[in-house]
């Protein structure tokens, strides 16, 4: 891999950030701009667990991840700790890989 | 910001600490680290390389994305068309994190650099006990996790094996249960669990025809419907 490409890739990245960090106050404190900017994170959050879940190399797979994902969803509705529901997400999908 | 409705609250010093403990505790998933370093070390780049990127580039998926499209034999300018489109998120995430991060530049450039979905994720979780807790859950993931992303990559490119395939410990699965986690409170109020449910269903369609990159986007722009007064609740 070149290192123009390297670099091009990790100083690009970098400047999104940036860029989103000094957009002018004043674009983006309108009440209209401020109702998307309040469902943004909800939005984007419901569709990255989603694509986390299934994304594969190419497309969807359904993988144990889900098995994951549901001890996360049943230790949730428990009202578990942000840390236990992490934990026992990754303890039971690598319980079950073991086991099978 | 115009008159707001709500007054924010000042965070509790209970609450700033809780706040710092969750963060430590996400920052601890960086270890996956290890499986970027040797996934791109396995695609060509040199060992430097994976290092830089990390370091500077700090965006998980979009790392991947441009290591699979080297494995894949793909021209670099289609490695940095997917990194790019995946890190797109991270500018809209430094826009809604505006009032969060430090005003004066130096500070706000280097906040701005940990700006991620999981640093956002957490900080927007405790934004509710005040903005001293939002801060604290920010910083405490950002460098959290930037520390173990960036140690754990250095032992993946060059060929340190110890921690293991990190499926094996089912870190694969944690990642997605921390965004449900965080995406819980959320779904206990009506409007916002259906926004979260369109987006859902929006991003699963566009996985099947679209790169990545964009399903999350696409998931994103159900947010629109904040545009309108009814949807703004």
């Amino acid at each position: 891999m070149s290192w123009l490409a390297v670099w091009a890739c990790a100083v690009g990245l970098l400047l999104q950030k940036v860029a989103g960090a000094f957009v002018p106050r004043a674009w983006v404190s309108g009440e209209r701009v401020r109702g998307v900017l309040t469902l943004l994170p909800v939005a984007m959050f419901a569709a990255l667990t989603l694509t986390q879940v299934l994304g594969g190399t190419d497309g969807v797979v359904l993988d144990l991840r889900l098995v994951g994902l549901g001890t996360a969803a049943v230790a949730l509705l428990l009202r578990a700790p942000f840390l236990v529901v992490v934990v026992a997400a990754a303890a039971s999908t690598a319980a079950v890989r073991l086991l099978l | 910001m115009p008159a707001v409705s709500t007054p924010v609250p000042v965070s509790t010093p209970d609450a700033v600490r809780a706040a710092r403990r969750d963060g430590v505790g996400l920052g601890l998933l960086g270890v996956y680290g290890v499986s970027f370093g040797a996934v791109a070390v396995a695609a060509g780049l040199s060992p430097l390389q994976a290092v830089v990127l990390s370091a500077v580039g700090f965006t998980g998926g979009s790392q991947f994305a441009f290591a699979a499209v080297a494995a894949a034999g793909g021209a670099p300018v289609t490695g940095l068309a997917s990194a790019w489109l995946l890190g797109v998120r991270n500018t809209l995430y430094a826009v809604r994190l505006t009032d969060l991060l430090p005003s004066r530049v130096p500070a706000r450039v280097a906040a701005s650099a940990l700006v991620i979905d999981e640093t956002t994720a957490m900080a927007l979780r405790h934004e509710p006990h005040g903005p001293q807790a939002a801060r604290a859950a920010f910083w405490a993931t950002g460098i959290g996790l930037f520390a173990t992303w960036n140690a754990t990559t250095v032992l993946g490119a060059y060929g340190v094996q110890a921690l293991g395939d990190p499926a094996l410990l089912g870190l694969d699965a944690a990642a997605p249960a921390a965004f449900l986690a965080l995406l819980w409170p959320y779904l206990r109020q009506r409007r916002t669990a259906a926004v979260a449910g369109l987006a859902a269903v929006v991003a699963l369609a566009a996985s099947f025809v679209a790169p990545a990159g964009i399903p999350v986007l696409a998931g994103g722009a159900v947010a629109l419907l904040g545009l309108s007064p009814r949807a703004r609740g």
